[in-house]
């Protein structure tokens, strides 16, 4: 039966598991700190014992402290900021298309003919593999930085909006039709809300690699940005700052997630059984 | 003449071999009639319900309900499915109001609608429940209502009640025979079961096993509110179950 499969299918690929339990909230707690005291005692030892440099292997607080320097000193912001509106731009700017020509093609089979080959033959060529085409193409500003998650992020969200199209149970329609719906009707009152857990779905995916792309595309020929700030740690051994910035990218991409799961509860709250 | 039925055919093509599903049937259903259609699984019962519904073209001849040649779906032809088929997004009441909107019935009269077709499925306390939370005999009433406040011409039922357990489905056969009695809407109903046709129906329309042709037709004399247990009911239930046997024996020939 399609009709209950959509909400367990759902509850499988994107519900995830419930929501905590506070028993299932200390366990988390207590792994995440488990996991720091772990890492303070490693980077405390390094630095008594000196088996290798230090400087290998900080210890949190030295990464906090790096992190807290740049803050302090004002260095801090711009390359979250600069991080932050490349991933919004580039992000939104890839779901805006990827969700209108997904439900364009998922709607239309004349669209879907044309399109779906294409975006075929470039969705399994690693998009890192194309980030020097953009470079040469659009140059190393703040243009191919954001095109580039925009292209990235474009396939996983089109393709989960066309499946969202695709799966809608016919009877649905038929159910519509008979009710009085014309085309426009079906569209709007059933094709959108019957596709929103999949465009969701996809969104969620796009977020997460918004925010792997960037990094990489920061990398190059970039002046600010939590990528350059790893980069830069690289040259000068940076190693506090290069962790630091690797936690802030983690806590933004967890927030990301966070901020759709939090959208997606609020309106897919018909799936929940209770 | 509610539901005119003439000369109608459907042929299926499957694996290059055409499957005819239905052939020649004619059918009257009067205006507040409720006629069942009967007949073993694969007699093309389906198939008619769906031709009528404007779901399925025919092969040959054609539909008429209020003398209007059926062109596919539309709101004077409420329908019934098996599976329930609810707006899993919207509330009970939001799948009640949904044909309402569409005809965009002012909010009061709306809200009127709904309540009066929620209480009468009993179902006014589930109102902003949604479908997931509901059974599947509740889920079958919010259906019912969803068709009903349409206000559709006639009502066409696909084995309604088939997804459901024993002793829901005769709770519902009760409701929907109470329902009737209130509403007095024509309706065309697909079952296999004979006891719930015989329970429900004012005409009884046996089909042939396939391709389907109509076999017999039966005008049940019973009184508005029936009793499963009276002489002349099991009297027809055992009539009718001779000639549906027949069919089935066929089929397994």
């Amino acid at each position: 039966m399609l009709l209950t499969s959509v909400p367990a299918m759902m509850e499988w690929g994107l519900g995830g598991p419930p929501l905590p339990s506070r028993r299932a909230l200390r366990w988390r707690l207590t792994a995440l700190l488990a996991f720091v005291a772990l890492w303070s005692v490693a980077g405390g030892l390094v630095q008594l014992t000196r088996p290798f440099n230090p400087i290998f292997l900080p210890a949190p607080w030295v990464v906090l402290g790096a992190l807290a320097e740049l803050a302090w000193k004002g260095q801090l912001w711009p390359h979250v900021g600069a991080t932050l509106e490349r991933v919004a731009i580039g992000f939104t700017t890839g779901a805006a298309l990827a969700v209108l020509l997904g439900l364009l093609a998922g709607q239309l089979r004349s669209v879907r003919r044309v399109i779906e080959p294409v975006v075929e033959l470039l969705r399994p060529i690693p998009p890192l593999a194309v980030l020097p085409l953009f470079i040469v193409w659009v140059g190393i500003g703040e243009g191919s930085k954001v095109g580039f998650i925009t292209y990235a992020t474009f396939f996983p969200m089109f393709v989960s909006t066309v499946h969202g199209v695709a799966q809608i149970d016919p009877r649905l329609l038929r159910a519509a039709e008979s009710l009085g719906a014309r085309r426009r009707d079906l569209f709007v009152r059933v094709i959108l809300p019957a596709a929103l857990p999949d465009v969701l779905t996809g969104l969620r995916l796009g977020v997460a690699l918004s925010f792997f792309v960037i990094v990489i595309s920061e990398f190059v020929g970039a002046e600010r940005g939590l990528g350059y700030l790893i980069n830069d740690g690289r040259n000068f051994f940076l190693v506090p700052q290069m962790l630091g910035a690797a936690v802030l990218l983690g806590l933004l991409g967890y927030a990301g997630n966070g901020a759709v799961r939090l959208l997606e509860r609020r309106v897919l709250r018909w799936q929940q059984p209770l | 003449m509610k539901i005119q039925v003439r000369g109608l055919s459907r042929t299926f093509v499957a694996a290059g071999r055409a499957m005819p599903a239905l052939v020649d049937v004619d059918l009257d259903v009067a205006e507040r009639e409720f006629v069942c259609i009967l007949g073993p699984s694969g007699c093309g019962k389906s198939t008619l319900l769906n031709i009528v519904a404007g779901f399925l073209r025919p092969s040959a001849g054609d539909v008429l309900v209020d003398a209007r040649a059926v062109q596919g779906p539309g709101s004077d032809r409420g329908v019934v499915f098996q599976e329930y088929v609810l707006f899993p997004w919207l509330t009970v009441a939001g799948n009640v109001e949904f044909g309402l909107r569409l005809k965009a019935t002012p909010p009061a009269e709306r809200r009127a609608i709904v309540g009066r077709y929620l209480e009468l499925v009993g179902l006014a306390a589930h109102a902003e429940k949604y479908p997931v939370q509901l059974s599947g005999g509740m889920k079958q009433r919010v259906a019912i209502a969803r068709a009903l406040a349409n206000n559709p011409a006639v009502i066409l039922m696909d084995e309604p009640f088939g997804a459901l357990d024993a002793q829901t489905r005769e709770v519902l056969q009760d409701e929907l025979g109470r329902i009737q009695r209130v509403e007095h809407k024509t309706v065309l109903f697909v079952t296999h079961s004979i006891r719930e046709a015989v329970y429900l129906a004012d005409r009884v329309v046996v089909m042939t096993s396939a391709p389907g042709r109509i076999k017999q037709v039966f005008t049940l004399k019973l009184p508005e509110v029936r009793d499963r247990f009276a002489p002349d009911f099991t009297h027809y239930e055992s009539e009718i179950t001779r000639v549906v046997k027949e069919e089935v024996a066929k089929v397994h020939e």
